[in-house]
C-alpha cells in the first residue's frame, strides 16, 4: 500500500484496509523508536492556534526519525497578520518543506491547504471538523489494549455534540462492527446526521443520559471534556460542566476489563483516583501519538510501506 | 395567484404547448386568471417548479434585471407535484450553469426552450452529483466563507436534498441552501 505524497485530511478519506495498514506501520515504529528514516527531511508545522500535544508530538516524532521541524505556533507572528491568504501562505511554505502539518481554527482549512500544496499535508485539527491523527492514535490505543478492533462495545460520554474526536472515532470504528453507547444530556447528544449514517450502515447504538445504565456492557469508555469554548452562552456551560464524573465508585459496577480513554486535557470528568487503576489508559493513549505520527510522516514521505 | 409584467407580444398562445389552461385543473375563475400570462415567441419557460421555490428560481436567473418579458405564476395546480410555479422569460436562453442552479432548488423542473411560439426543446433538470460554486456554505467558520475560493458540495441525498461541503464536511438540507 503506497501512501507516498498522500494528504491526511479527514478520517472519512480512509478505507478499513488503509487504517489497518497505518496501525501496522505504527507498531513497527514503536518497536524501533529511533532511526534515520527521515534524515534531511523538513516538516513545516503551521499552528495557527494553540496546541500542546499535537504540536509537541509531531516535533518529537519528526526528530526521533532524524528529520527537522520549522514553523510557528501562533498566527500572530505570520504574514496572516498582514492579510495574507491561507492559500498564499501554503504556496510559500511548500517551497521550504517536504511536508506540512497544519492546525487552523477554520473548518476545511486543511483541505484547502492540501489543494494548494504539492507536498503532503497532514491535518492537525481544523476547528470543530477533523483531527485525523488523534483518531488514528485512538484506534491504535484501542487495538493495543484490547488486542482487536472488531466487535467491541464502545461508550462515549460527555460532550458528544461538539466533540470532533468523538465524531471522527465513531466514523473510523464503524468499519469494525461495533456497538456504540452515547451517554450525554439531550442538549449535548451526538448529532442526528451521525446516527443516520450508523442506521444506514446497520450499526447498533444506544442513547442515554444515564452513565450507569450500560456500565456493565461497555469494553472501552471514551470520556470527553465539556468544552467551555464551544458554548455561545456561558450559563449553558455552567449547567453542564461536571455533569459526569468517572470515579472509583463508578468503577465498582463496570466490566473488569473496561478501559477508560480521554483525549486530554481533562477538567473534572475523570477523578485523579482513577489514574492508578488498571482501567486508566489515557496517558498511554497520549504517548501513542508518537508512533502513529511517525508512521504517518514516514508513509506520506515515502519512507515506509 | 398570477403576476404579470407588461408583455411586448400579443397573446397568441395557439402554438405554444405550455399553455396556462393546459397546466391546470383549477376552477374556472382561476383558469381565467392564468390565461392572463402571455405566451412568448422566443425564450424559456420553466415549468414544474415547487411553489415555494418559484421566486428563488427568479432570483437565480436575476429576472429583476431582465429587460424582456417575464411572467411568474405560482400556486398553480399540478397533478405531478401538487402546487407548482411557472416562469416565462422572453428573449433568454439558459446557460448550463443556470440550469444546474435551478436543479438544486427545483429538482423536478422542466426547462422548455421556445422558438417562434413553439417548444423547440424540453429539458428535464437533473440534480448533479457535485455542485461547483453555486451554493454558499451555511457554516460561518467554513474556510469558503473566509477565503476567496469556489465552494464545492457533494449531493448525499436527492430527495429531500442533502448536500455536504467538500471543505468543512458539514451537511446542509434544502432549508439552509443559499445560492451564491
Amino acid at each position: 500500500m503506497d501512501f507516498k505524497g498522500k494528504d491526511i485530511i479527514s478520517i472519512n478519506d480512509f478505507s478499513k484496509e488503509e487504517l489497518l495498514h497505518i496501525l501496522k506501520v505504527s507498531r513497527q515504529m514503536e518497536q524501533k523508536p529511533k532511526s534515520n528514516l527521515l534524515k534531511g527531511r523538513i516538516l513545516a508545522a503551521l499552528f495557527f492556534e494553540p496546541s500542546t500535544r499535537t504540536r509537541l508530538s509531531f516535533t518529537s516524532a519528526m526528530e526521533q526519525l532524524s528529520g527537522t521541524v520549522i514553523g510557528f505556533s501562533t498566527a500572530n507572528v505570520t504574514s496572516i497578520q498582514k492579510g495574507e491568504s491561507l492559500w498564499d501562505t501554503i504556496k510559500i511554505t511548500e517551497q521550504y518543506a517536504d511536508a506540512i502539518v497544519i492546525r487552523h481554527p477554520l473548518e476545511g482549512s486543511a483541505r484547502l491547504a492540501a489543494e494548494a500544496a504539492s507536498v503532503p499535508v497532514i491535518n492537525g485539527g481544523d476547528g470543530a471538523n477533523q483531527h485525523p491523527t488523534q483518531t488514528i492514535l485512538d484506534l491504535y490505543t484501542i487495538q493495543k489494549i484490547k488486542g482487536r478492533l472488531d466487535g467491541l462495545h464502545i461508550g462515549f460520554v460527555g460532550d458528544l455534540k461538539y466533540g470532533r474526536t468523538v465524531h471522527s472515532l465513531v466514523a473510523a470504528l464503524s468499519h469494525f462492527n461495533p456497538v456504540f453507547y452515547f451517554i450525554a444530556p439531550d442538549e449535548l447528544q451526538i448529532p442526528e446526521s451521525y446516527l443516520d449514517e450508523l442506521f444506514q450502515k446497520k450499526i447498533k447504538y444506544f442513547k442515554t443520559s444515564d452513565l450507569a445504565r450500560f456500565s456493565k456492557e461497555i469494553d472501552v469508555l471514551y470520556v470527553t471534556r465539556i468544552q467551555k469554548e464551544r458554548f455561545p452562552d456561558p450559563l449553558e456551560y455552567e449547567k453542564f460542566k461536571g455533569i459526569y464524573t468517572i470515579d472509583v465508585q463508578f468503577l465498582q459496577n463496570v466490566k473488569k476489563e473496561l478501559k477508560i480513554m480521554h483525549a486530554l486535557p481533562r477538567v473534572s470528568e475523570i477523578d485523579k483516583s482513577v489514574d492508578k487503576t488498571e482501567h486508566a489508559v489515557y496517558f498511554e493513549q497520549a504517548a501513542n501519538g508518537i508512533p502513529t505520527r511517525k508512521a504517518l510522516l514516514a508513509l506520506v514521505l515515502g519512507k515506509a510501506k | 395567484m398570477a403576476k404579470k409584467k407588461k408583455s411586448s407580444k400579443k397573446s397568441s398562445s395557439k402554438k405554444e404547448k405550455i399553455r396556462a389552461k393546459k397546466v391546470s385543473s383549477a376552477p374556472k375563475e382561476e383558469i381565467k386568471r392564468e390565461l392572463k400570462i402571455s405566451a412568448i415567441g422566443e425564450g424559456t419557460v420553466i415549468d414544474h417548479i415547487p411553489t415555494d421555490a418559484t421566486f428563488k428560481v427568479a432570483e437565480i436567473l436575476d429576472l429583476e434585471n431582465h429587460q424582456g418579458v417575464v411572467s411568474i405564476a405560482t400556486n398553480l395546480q399540478s397533478k405531478r407535484i401538487g402546487k407548482k410555479g411557472i416562469i416565462k422569460v422572453g428573449g433568454k436562453s439558459l446557460t448550463q450553469a443556470e440550469v444546474n442552479k435551478i436543479a438544486i432548488v427545483a429538482p423536478d423542473a422542466t426547462v422548455n426552450i421556445i422558438k417562434n411560439y413553439d417548444v423547440k426543446e424540453k429539458i428535464k433538470v437533473k440534480t448533479p452529483e457535485v455542485i461547483d460554486n453555486v451554493v454558499k456554505c451555511s457554516n460561518p467558520v467554513c474556510i469558503t466563507n473566509n477565503e476567496q475560493i469556489a465552494t464545492k458540495f457533494y449531493v448525499v441525498r436527492k430527495d429531500p436534498l442533502k448536500i455536504k461541503c467538500h471543505y468543512c464536511e458539514r451537511s446542509m438540507g434544502k432549508e439552509d441552501i443559499e445560492i451564491i
